[in-house]
Parts: C-alpha cells; sequence; structure tokens
C-alpha cells in the first residue's frame, strides 16, 4: 500500500469515528466547486480530495481548476447557476456576503457541528461579517523576517543587528548592505520593504490599523499610517529609488535554486511563510535568518492573509458543500495531507517545513507530531518563528468593499513611490476613495 | 363555372418567385449566420448594456433604475479621465507607430522575390501569438536591466529607458510592444501595393522622380484607402487595448509602477465591472467609449476626403 493511500485509510478510518459520527445527513449527489485546484493541485490539495470522496462515497466532486476568476463567479451567481462551493481569498469574502451573493452558515456549522474555535481568531474574523460566518478559513500565512547572512556578513553585521522595532536602525542596516557597481547600478537591495502589499504591516508596526474594527472606517490618512509610508517608501532611495529597485527586483530568480537570497542580491525582507517552503525545496543550502518581524515597541506580528470556503446562494447541493467543508479542512484530513507531504520530503531527501493551516488544532499536531525536527538550524527556527507569530497575527477587518478598500491604499502607495505624490497626498486621496467606496458598500448591504 | 375558376385559382404570377427575390433569399441565408451572431453576440448585449447604465447593478442582484445617475458619474470620476487619457496618449504612440512601421515593411517585402511568401508568413506568424503570451514575453524584452531592448540600446552606447518601471515610459513601451503584430497591418499593405499599376512607377521614372517622390505621389495616394482602413482599425484597437496591459501590469505580476500611468480605459472598466461590482456604471462608461470612438470616426471620415484617393470615384 502506497504512503499516499495509507495516509487516506487512516484519515477515513478517523473520519468515519469522527466527523461522520456528528452528520446524520445524507450526502450525496454532485458537488460543483469554483476556484480550487482539485486533481491538479499539490498533495496537500490531493490528498484531502480523496478523503473528501473516501468519507462520501456517493458524492461527485467536480472542479473548475485554478484560481478564482471572479467574472466566472459573478456571471455564474447572476446567471443563476452558481457553483456549490467557492474558494476565494478571505480579504474579499465579505464583498461577496454582504450583498447577499453567500449563504450564512449558521445552519451549517450547527447542523455539521463543526467547532469554529479550532479555527485561528484572526482567520475567522475575516469571514465573519455583521457576527455572522460566512466561509471556513483554509490556510494561514503569516509573516516574517527572512535575513541573508551572507550579505551581513559583508558588512560585518550579524543577524541580531537586525531590530525591526527601531526603524533608524534599519534605515542604517539598509544603507550598509545596498550595494551598488561601478556603474551606478544596484546589485544587492539592503531592505526590502515590500511595498505596496504590506503597508498595513508597516502601518500596524506604527500603531495604527488601516481600517476601523468594524469596517466601516477607513484610516489610511492617519498620521501613524503617513509616517509608515513615509518611512518604508524611503528605503527605497537607498537603491537610487523605484524604479532602479524595481528593475532590479524584476530579474531575480525568485522561486529557482538561484534565488535572490542564494544569489546575494537581496539583505532582508519581511516575507510570507510560505517562502520559507520555496527556499527549502530550492536551496536548502542557502545562508538564512529567520526572525519575527516587530513592531515599535518590541513586540512580534504578523499581517495574515489566506483563503476561505463559501457556499453561494442558490447553490444546489449546500448539504454536500458543508460536509465538504467540514471535512477538508478538519484536523483529521489535515494532519493526514501533512503526512503525505513529510514522507514525500523524506523520499526526497529535502527539508520540511510542514504547513500553515487555519487550524490551530491541526497545526498542533503537524508541528508536533508530523514534521520532523530539521537539521537545518536555520529552517528549524524559521518553523519556530513562524509558530510563534501565528496567535499575534491581525488581519483587515471584514468590509463590504474589500477591493476596492484594497485598491485605494495600494495605487496610493504606488503613487508615492513612482514620485507622484506624497505620502500623505496619497493617502489623504486614498481615504476619500477608500471611505466614498466603504459607504456605499455598506449602504447598498443594508 | 369560369367565374369561380377564376375568383378560386390562385394566380401564377402571384406565386412566382423572380429572381431578384431569388437572389435576396439567397443572400440572405448565407450573411443569416452573421446575422443571427450579431442579434446575439453584439446587438443584443449592446441593449442590455444600453439598459444597465441606467442602473445601479451589481451583478448579484437585481438591477435598480437610477436614471442617468452613472452617466453623471462619468463626469466626476478623476479616475476615469486619467484612463481616458492615458489611451488617448496611447493612441496617439501606437497608431502612427504601426502605420510608419507596417509600410515601411510592406514596401520592403514589396521587392522581395520568390521568397515573398515566406517572408509574409515570418511578419505574420506574432499577429496569431496569444496576447497573454505577448505580454509576459514582453515583460522581459523591456526589463530595464536585461532586457533587450536595453541591451541592444547598450550596445549603441545609450543607457535605455525604465520601460516597465518608469510611468513615463510605461505608455511608449506598450506601443513598442505593439508592433509586435503589426504583421496584420503589412499583409493588408502588401495587397494594396500590389494594385499599384507598375505604369505609373514607369512614368514617373522616365519624368525624373526619385524614390521619394514616387512613394509621395504615386504609392501612399494610390494605397490611402488601405491607409485609411488600417487607421480606423487601429485608432479603434488602441482605445481599447486591456489584455497585454492588464498582463503585464494589474495581474499577478503586477509591480505597481503602472497603477497611474497604465491604467487604461478598458482596464478601469473592467475593475469597475468585475471587482468593484458597479456593472451599471461600467455600462455608462462602454457607452461612453462607443460614442468617443463613434465621433472620432466621423471626423476621421470626414478628414478623409481631403487626403484618401479613390480610383474611379
Amino acid at each position: 500500500m502506497s504512503l499516499k493511500r495509507f495516509s487516506v485509510f487512516l484519515l477515513v478510518m478517523a473520519l468515519m469515528f469522527g466527523v461522520l459520527a456528528v452528520s446524520a445527513q445524507d450526502v450525496s449527489g454532485e458537488l460543483s466547486i469554483l476556484g480550487f485546484n482539485g486533481t491538479t493541485g499539490d498533495e496537500i490539495a490531493t490528498v484531502r480530495v480523496d478523503a473528501v470522496r473516501a468519507a462520501y462515497p456517493d458524492l461527485t466532486l467536480n472542479f473548475t481548476e485554478g484560481g478564482l476568476d471572479e467574472q466566472q463567479f459573478l456571471t455564474a451567481v447572476a446567471g443563476g447557476d452558481p457553483p456549490d462551493l467557492v474558494y476565494m481569498g478571505r480579504d474579499v469574502l465579505s464583498t461577496y456576503a454582504v450583498r447577499g451573493a453567500l449563504m450564512p452558515l449558521t445552519e451549517c456549522i450547527a447542523n455539521m457541528d463543526i467547532d469554529m474555535s479550532q479555527y485561528y481568531d484572526a482567520a475567522v474574523a475575516q469571514v465573519t461579517v455583521n457576527g455572522v460566518v460566512y466561509g471556513i478559513p483554509e490556510f494561514y500565512n503569516s509573516i516574517m523576517m527572512f535575513i541573508n547572512n551572507e550579505a551581513l556578513a559583508d558588512a560585518g553585521l550579524t543577524p541580531a543587528d537586525v531590530n525591526t522595532s527601531d526603524w533608524e536602525s534599519i534605515s542604517a542596516l539598509n544603507d550598509a548592505l545596498t550595494r551598488v557597481d561601478d556603474t551606478g547600478a544596484v546589485t544587492r537591495i539592503g531592505f526590502d520593504p515590500k511595498l505596496p502589499e504590506f503597508l498595513p504591516l508597516w502601518a500596524m508596526a506604527n500603531g495604527a490599523s488601516l481600517l476601523s474594527e468594524d469596517g466601516r472606517t477607513a484610516q489610511l490618512n492617519d498620521p501613524a499610517v503617513v509616517e509608515a509610508l513615509e518611512f518604508a517608501a524611503g528605503l527605497h532611495a537607498a537603491a537610487g529609488g523605484r524604479q532602479a529597485f524595481m528593475a532590479f527586483r524584476d530579474t531575480w530568480d525568485f522561486f529557482g535554486a538561484e534565488n535572490q537570497m542564494v544569489a546575494d542580491q537581496l539583505g532582508a525582507f519581511p516575507m510570507e511563510q510560505w517562502y520559507m517552503n520555496v527556499l527549502a525545496g530550492g536551496s536548502p543550502d542557502v545562508d538564512i535568518t529567520f526572525a519575527p518581524f516587530t513592531d515599535r515597541q518590541g513586540n512580534p506580528i504578523s499581517y495574515v492573509t489566506g483563503s476561505t470556503w463559501a457556499i453561494p446562494t442558490g447553490a444546489a447541493n449546500p448539504e454536500a458543500a458543508c460536509a465538504f467543508m467540514k471535512t477538508i479542512t478538519a484536523p483529521e484530513t489535515w494532519i493526514a495531507a501533512a503526512t503525505t507531504r513529510a514522507e514525500m520530503r523524506v523520499a526526497d531527501g529535502a527539508i520540511n517545513t510542514g504547513v500553515y493551516t487555519a487550524n490551530r488544532i491541526a497545526d498542533e499536531t503537524i508541528f508536533s507530531e508530523v514534521v520532523a525536527p530539521i537539521e537545518i538550524e536555520a529552517f528549524a527556527n524559521g518553523v519556530d518563528t513562524i509558530l510563534s507569530v501565528q496567535e499575534d497575527a491581525f488581519a483587515i477587518p471584514a468590509n463590504p468593499a474589500g477591493s476596492e478598500f484594497r485598491q485605494a491604499w495600494m495605487d496610493a502607495v504606488n503613487r508615492v513611490l513612482n514620485g507622484e505624490q506624497s505620502a500623505q497626498e496619497a493617502l489623504d486621496q486614498a481615504q476619500m476613495e477608500a471611505q466614498a467606496a466603504l459607504d456605499e458598500a455598506w449602504a447598498a448591504s443594508e | 363555372m369560369a367565374t369561380k375558376s377564376l375568383v378560386t385559382r390562385p394566380s401564377v404570377r402571384q406565386g412566382r418567385v423572380t429572381p431578384q427575390q431569388r437572389e435576396l433569399f439567397a443572400g440572405l441565408a448565407f450573411i443569416s449566420p452573421w446575422i443571427i451572431g450579431f442579434l446575439i453576440f453584439t446587438a443584443g448585449p449592446m441593449v442590455i448594456s444600453l439598459g444597465l447604465s441606467l442602473t445601479d447593478y451589481d451583478v448579484l442582484n437585481p438591477p435598480e433604475f437610477v436614471g442617468f445617475e452613472n452617466y453623471q458619474r462619468l463626469f466626476t470620476d478623476p479616475r476615469l479621465g486619467l484612463s481616458l487619457a492615458n489611451s488617448f496618449i496611447y493612441a496617439l504612440l501606437h497608431v502612427p507607430s504601426v502605420i510608419i512601421v507596417a509600410l515601411g515593411l510592406a514596401l520592403l517585402l514589396n521587392r522581395v522575390g520568390r521568397a515573398a511568401g515566406f517572408f509574409r508568413t515570418i511578419f505574420y506568424l506574432p499577429s496569431v501569438t496569444p496576447a497573454v503570451a505577448v505580454a509576459t514575453l514582453w515583460l522581459w524584452i523591456l526589463n530595464p536591466r536585461i532586457g533587450l531592448v536595453n541591451q541592444g540600446l547598450a550596445l549603441l552606447g545609450m543607457q535605455g529607458p525604465g520601460w516597465t518601471t518608469d510611468p513615463v515610459w510605461i505608455k511608449p513601451g506598450i506601443a513598442l510592444m505593439s508592433l509586435w503584430a503589426v504583421g496584420s497591418t503589412v499583409i493588408l499593405y502588401l495587397a494594396a501595393l500590389k494594385n499599384v499599376p507598375n505604369e505609373l512607377y514607369e512614368a514617373a521614372r522616365i519624368d525624373g522622380a526619385n524614390s521619394w517622390q514616387q512613394l509621395l505621389r504615386i504609392t501612399i495616394p494610390l494605397i490611402s484607402p488601405t491607409i485609411f482602413f488600417t487607421l480606423i482599425v487601429n485608432t479603434i484597437g488602441a482605445l481599447q487595448i486591456f489584455t497585454e496591459v492588464y498582463t503585464m501590469f494589474f495581474g499577478n505580476m503586477s509591480s505597481g509602477a503602472a497603477s497611474s500611468a497604465g491604467l487604461f480605459y478598458n482596464i478601469y472598466l473592467f475593475r469597475q465591472a468585475f471587482e468593484f461590482l458597479r456593472m451599471g456604471y461600467a455600462s455608462a462608461m462602454a457607452w461612453l467609449l462607443f460614442f468617443i470612438i463613434l465621433i472620432l470616426t466621423f471626423i476621421q471620415l470626414r478628414v478623409s476626403k481631403r487626403w484618401v484617393y479613390y480610383e474611379g470615384s
């Protein structure tokens, strides 16, 4: 029996005595799923899909592979033929939920006895709109610092010198690590602030949130946000400005063995934890240090993103969709998938840095029992770092103008980086755009 | 009896289908697939979008009639002005470039003898390359550090601009990329050039006209209807550009450099419709673009009377 089959067998046994015991519903028929690579995805996807198939043999799963195509989803809903289940980013779920395109999961959670406390709070908050849960969280992407030891040594520094709570020291580090050749072309970026996408992280590090807790009031031109953007955008200057910075960054072999850390093209940057898996797979010998990103008081913080499952309004088979969501995000299912990955990594002689789910119960078992101790200290520390920041993570509160709100602050950051506006001007404009979008969306939803 | 027979017998003349009618029916039968397709896939959606432009419609809920609110909003939306300006600037860069480069290539191909078919195929091939593939390829070709364009300029001792990173050079970069698909225009010009009578060139040569004079006084006037056609088609195409720019600067490979400089009209329209769920407003935007193109085409038609030469007219 192959390892994958054995994992699925164990999982089915667990489901039979666990998950299924609480479900008296008849789960059968066809289930159309949009936005998830259920058959062409990696082992984390396929093992879990196999588990659903094994648990519900009378259920036929029809996947529309690839990421969520908003056009396809919207036209399907408008045409009265929505999929039974949709897989999407948690940041856009509320946009659809408040417009009635997604079903409240209150009944599903009660009938299938889904324990929402097993999921991380930040993830659940992202799928909760006006106190109603509309999604079951899937992955949980946290952020930590990736530090190139070789670059630090070249500048006579050590990883201990990277202190993200002290912004003056970040600037000094950036200057010390940046390298420019005789022609004036940058050959190493000292510190990449990962703008525009990580503005929420820099703002939170400075004590500000881009949006109020209730998701109704934009806070984009809060002085702390303006200060954070001015500082983070200013880090591009050492490399000769945004244009030189981007022109160089675009040449990196980001997913390859000669990535920017191996090629010594980058000193340090905050990045989502999935990139640790990329490095572990493509360049396990890279000389790297992982550390928490901290706010200005020195507390570890992480800006979390991730995906979710949701049931469109008008879905033909909501009972099966609910059963699918519960099963595919259940601890047993995640553990089976993580076990398969672990064994595959062993077979390949590769490092296994684990799977970071939105299910804290699954994560506890995966990282205590499934992921074997990693021999390479850097990656072992990386795993510990991620696990240490997960509970402290924050997310942008759920709001009905998710896409437009995000676009407003992203465009503002880009205008600053392109030298079109000052941080204050850009964020003032973004504030007006974002608040108008929020007001319109909330009004439409009420 | 005779009277009854005259009344009830159908008239032979009335039931006969004339040759003209038969021709008309045959013509309609042949063209009906296009007519049906046009009604269902073009005219129908246009009428529906006209209706939607008068509504507040988020795609997910039934549309609500709001009168001309969306059209009023068009005049107060600063992003719309920006996107329109971007599209016009791009059209001003793209259309003359395509016409000049295509004409130059067509003139060269027109002189090629046996291998003309081979070269026609070579020049036309890029036109059938999928737009997404072209955009991805050109992101590398235009890369300021390692791209072929700037590497080539460096060989000439020139420092190339930030085609993909400098907002000032974003639109020229896209216009440069658009020349990749110049082959279809080349083929049109080549066909037009083949129809220019050789006697005119022979007469001009006898009269002492040089090549440049022949080009200006014979070639261009005689192929002016084709140039006019490509002018209109390329102007419309330029104002509607979407796929390449979206792939290069607004999809997964988004770098942010083009967030303002590359925000073309159709990209902004797409965002309003499918990202911000304002289908009613997006429909109004579509109709605004339709009327802008209509006016531009009308102006071009009027102006064309001064420079387009139709043989036999």
